[in-house]
């Protein structure tokens, strides 16, 4: 049995404000595997973003409450000094974020944040760094890369910054690379490219990647595991077919059934989509947070927070519905779409 | 490029657009912006081509979805079209009348047929009003209903699209984005249009919430017998609400079809590089997919290439022809236009129509 | 970036004829002692009037004066200022060559207090934004009320009452003649008028730095550095600070340019004679040609200030470029 990379136990992040406590991330467990491809799913609110950036230390509140244990080959990233975390950071566990645009510093050249990110963590000269971020920028298909390495991020395109941030995320080989919602911000045609940019070089650098998102699309092909999160918990988690095939949470499908589907079977079909909006997270609703949402509640939801439960090997969910309940209703309503 | 109207037009009118009545036509649409140089006086050297040459006709009470990427010129075509633009060239009819160079009181007039709702719902809605006096502006603006009745229209709205009433004195810093949206749609709804543009106008909502609000659209798109102009650059979502759907890069339109035969013969190489890009939420379906990943990055519209603008980055340019002659849009299966040399072949990209 | 530079040049000379039509328009409007009279002495004759009314060329037409002053206007050598028009009517003095000799009094001010101001104002504005709502910086909130409100004069008083009468530490106001700029300030003579003149600008640089920084630091690419493990010190200092700082070289550019146009209330206090303490002088004295050319003079520099400010900004930040 291997050791996991990551080792998230019982993760809660909270945040006081002035209209209350906001639970942003309330009871996250998970781990990842060494080269496993993690896709998170949720809408905005879900604790998809916290969690991660609280995982990498990012969480900039100072009133920020954080609780649990974040294990990463062993040690607990909580519990490190300032020092440690900022060692494993961009060396062993690196991230990108949505817009690229923004996420690079319009006053430094691209190659020399990318040796930046190489110098902090290695005694190399800037000449050397230099050509460590060409040779980066090559590798992550950017043509003429040793021009490329002197211009600014505003002359790049969307496309090209994103490649660029790749490269320097990657640029010391880490274990982990967390993407950030890395496609939401690119023209479809130049997401498929990112997307599988990142799968090759997965292959290439031997590293496990996080893809965080709000859509179920992007996952599908490119994510062994998938977990969902709603209101600050993960409420299913398993691998593709589990989620998209042999779904057992009402939140997994609604969103099934709420996104238009591209097949033939499916012209002229009405949409449906899950009632209500999403809980505020400082008042979260007893019990299990989606049941007033949910069409197939019943009174124990409304009183016993449902735990996230394996059925089989990987596949879990947090619903209280019996297992013999959640197969036949999704054949019912969310396969019959097919 | 001038189209031959009569040969399309057999074509084109099939399901579902064979016994409608035709809204807009637009012909030889061009939309040039000028960069200019200069010291005292700026001179102008080059102009971005956002629209170049568009040939559309919409017909009453069907869905066009218009679909592109960044650069493609659906926004502004839709502004051309609503008048926001003027056209630096080219035919835009309404009803049967030319209302390209309308001004003054007959283009306000024009504002109560067509109507727009747009993407950003954080930006679109003016903070410093509360809602009922925005989805009252119309009203106002064009006195069809006196003024004592405005309030009980604007609720009356408001329950249509399924915000409380009790709400007209809100801000909309006070809702969420999809309740903004339907403030939005309100809005627009509010002088019964003939036609509405929808720019974009779920982009930004989370998935839940997307489809709260197209379900609302095509509700309403039933209930006052609307035609909407639906632009996204989502291919599934334009897909699902369109009867038809148009493809736009670069300035033109470079394939339109029903939205089924876009799906399983897509013509165009463009086409089926977004078909193939698209993400589906289905493993087996995305995997059994023909991939076309284009090089390279959207082009700018500032100096096309030559010949077919799409051929830099195609995969199945041939030369010379491909980069010297400017291909027109062709039919292809029923219903279907593609403007393409070496047009793909049936069933590219999607191998069987999936199903069960 | 040249053809930029030309445009900005036409403008330049633009401003400089505006500036010197409503300066010249104001003087003929306001009521005034006539010159010649002030300039004749005493109990002079009407033929002495006459005689110093036509040398001053004050008999001619409003628009035929205007155009002797027009010329001088050119920032050119040999024609800005030249000393046939612009000659004092009170003391005898070309107004260029005044000026010139005043200069370094007032370079001397202006640049000293900027370093004070910026070693100040900076480092408290950093405090204030990395410790938001901390004692520090709610310090450095009455710091930069108090640097605001205080009047420059009653500073001015207060400091020469307390330095220079009471604790006698400091010298008192004024410049003796013989005294060069270095040997002025080796003795002491600026270190009262830095301060008061760069305590209300470190102020408000304080807080400008501030929250400069405070947003620059919730930027997206400050997260990236902070992934990317780089320790928070240089976070704040390489990747806050130089995108914080840009706007505040800009206004450091403006507000050097409007002071070498002379600190007018400090070199009045203080008794400096720079170009403020002259401008004062010579609008007492109604001395048109002294008040033209200290005018146009200022405009000048801050225009200057303006064009190389915008310039600098080209070069910090690289997503701008002139065409």
């Amino acid at each position: 049995m291997t050791v996991p990379l990551l080792e998230v136990r019982d993760l809660r992040v909270r945040f006081p404000t002035e209209d209350g406590v906001v639970k942003a991330v309330d009871g996250v467990s998970f781990s990842i595997e060494p080269g496993e491809t993690l896709g998170v799913v949720g809408e905005s609110g879900s604790g998809k973003s916290v969690s991660f950036l609280t995982i990498m230390g990012l969480t900039r509140s100072r009133t920020a409450i954080i609780e649990g244990e974040v294990l990463f080959k062993g040690e607990d990233l909580l519990r490190m000094t300032n020092d440690d975390i900022q060692e494993v950071r961009g060396s062993q566990i690196s991230m990108i974020f949505q817009d690229p645009m923004t996420s690079l510093h319009p006053f430094y050249r691209v190659g020399v944040q990318i040796s930046e990110s190489i110098r902090t963590h290695q005694k190399v000269s800037k000449q050397e760094g230099m050509e460590q971020a060409v040779e980066m920028l090559h590798r992550v298909g950017i043509p003429r890369p040793e021009e490329r390495a002197r211009q600014y991020p505003h002359e790049f395109s969307g496309g090209m910054r994103q490649r660029a941030m790749i490269a320097m995320a990657l640029s010391l080989n880490p274990d982990l690379l967390i993407a950030d919602e890395p496609t939401t911000a690119l023209d479809v045609t130049v997401q498929a490219q990112i997307l599988d940019l990142l799968a090759r070089l997965k292959q290439e650098f031997n590293a496990a990647i996080v893809i965080i998102t709000h859509d179920l699309g992007v996952v599908a092909e490119h994510c062994d595991q998938i977990q969902v999160m709603y209101a600050g918990k993960i409420v299913e988690s398993g691998n593709r077919h589990d989620v998209y095939y042999d779904s057992h949470h009402p939140y997994t499908w609604g969103l099934l059934s709420s996104i238009p589907r591209m097949d033939e079977a499916a012209v002229g079909e009405r949409l449906k989509p899950i009632k209500g909006l999403p809980p505020s997270l400082i008042f979260l609703p007893p019990g299990c947070a989606f049941h007033p949402r949910c069409p197939h509640r019943f009174d124990r939801c409304e009183r016993e927070v449902p735990a996230l439960i394996p059925s089989d090997g990987h596949h879990a969910s947090a619903c209280h519905l019996s297992l013999a309940d959640k197969e036949r209703i999704f054949k019912e309503q969310v396969m019959a779409r097919s | 490029m001038s189209v031959q109207v009569n040969e399309r037009d057999g074509q084109l009118r099939t399901e579902p657009t064979r016994d409608r009545e035709l809204l807009v036509r637009l012909r030889g649409v061009r939309k040039l912006f000028p960069i200019t140089r200069g010291i005292l006086f700026q001179k102008r050297v080059g102009s971005v081509h956002a629209v170049d040459g568009v040939d559309l006709d919409i017909y009453k009470g069907e869905t066009l979805g218009l679909v592109g990427e960044t650069g493609c010129g659906k926004s502004t075509l839709a502004r051309v079209l609503m008048r926001l633009y003027d056209a630096s060239d080219g035919s835009i009819e309404f009803e049967g009348r030319d209302i390209t160079g309308v001004g003054g009181r007959e283009l306000r007039a024009l504002r109560r047929d067509m109507q727009m709702i747009f993407q950003d719902p954080y930006a679109s809605l003016n903070p410093r009003k509360t809602i009922g006096s925005i989805i009252g502006t119309p009203f106002r603006l064009h006195r069809i209903v006196p003024r004592n009745k405005i309030k009980s229209e604007v609720q009356q709205l408001m329950e249509l699209v399924g915000l409380n009433p009790e709400h007209y004195n809100r801000y909309p810093h006070e809702f969420s984005g999809g309740q903004r949206q339907r403030i939005g749609v309100a809005r627009a709804l509010a002088l019964r249009p003939k036609l509405i543009l929808c720019d974009e106008p779920v982009s930004a909502l989370d998935v839940s919430i997307q489809a709260q609000v197209l379900n609302l659209l095509e509700d309403l798109q039933e209930e006052f017998n609307l035609t909407y102009l639906f632009i996204a650059h989502d291919l599934s979502v334009v897909k699902h609400v369109s009867d038809r759907v148009a493809v736009m890069y670069l300035g033109k339109i470079v394939e339109m079809a029903v939205g089924s035969t876009l799906y399983l013969n897509p013509k165009h190489p463009y086409s089926g590089a977004l078909l193939s890009a698209v993400p589906i939420a289905d493993p087996d379906l995305a995997a059994a997919r023909k991939r076309i990943i284009l090089e390279g990055d959207v082009p700018s519209p500032i100096d096309p290439p030559s010949g077919c603008r799409f051929h830099p980055r195609c995969p199945n340019a041939q030369f010379p022809k491909c980069s010297e002659d400017e291909p027109e849009l062709l039919p292809h299966h029923p219903g279907q236009v593609a403007a393409c040399h070496f047009p793909l072949e049936d069933r590219a990209i999607i191998e069987t129509p999936a199903g069960g | 970036m040249g053809r930029y530079l030309i445009r900005r040049t036409l403008f330049l000379i633009l401003v400089l004829f505006i500036v010197s039509v409503i300066t010249f328009v104001v003087f003929v409007k306001l009521p005034a002692q006539d010159p010649a009279i002030r300039a004749a002495g005493r109990s002079p004759t009407p033929e002495l009037i006459a005689t110093i009314r036509a040398k001053f060329g004050l008999d001619r037409p409003l628009y035929v004066q205007f155009g002797r002053f027009a010329r001088g206007i050119v920032p050119w050598p040999g024609v800005f200022l030249d000393e046939q028009v612009y000659f004092s009517y009170t003391n005898h003095v070309a107004v260029k060559e005044e000026i010139y000799s005043r200069v370094p009094v007032t370079a001397t001010l202006a640049l000293g207090a900027a370093v004070l101001w910026l070693a100040i104002g900076i480092p408290i504005g950093i405090v204030s934004a990395i410790k938001p709502r901390s004692i520090f910086d709610r310090g450095g909130m009455v710091f930069a009320l108090i640097g605001v409100s205080a009047p420059v004069f009653w500073l001015g008083l207060l400091a020469l009452y307390v330095f220079w009468y009471k604790l006698q530490w400091l010298p008192g106001s004024g410049i003796p003649p013989e005294e060069n700029m270095i040997q002025a300030v080796m003795a002491g003579r600026f270190i009262l008028p830095w301060f008061v003149l760069a305590l209300s600008f470190a102020a408000f640089y304080s807080r400008m730095v501030r929250g400069n920084l405070i947003e620059t630091m919730s930027e997206d690419y400050i997260r990236t550095a902070r992934a990317k493990g780089i320790s928070e010190n240089r976070v704040i200092f390489k990747h806050g600070l130089r995108a914080a700082l840009t706007p505040v070289v800009t206004m450091l550019g403006l507000d050097i340019g409007i002071l070498l146009g002379g600190a007018v209330i400090t070199e009045t206090v203080f008794n400096l004679p720079g170009l403020g303490q002259y401008a004062v002088r010579s609008l007492l004295n109604s001395d048109f040609p002294a008040i033209m050319g200290v005018t146009i003079f200022a405009a000048f520099f801050i225009c200057v200030a303006n064009l190389f400010v915008d310039v600098a900004y080209a070069f910090l930040d690289p997503r701008v470029r002139y065409s």
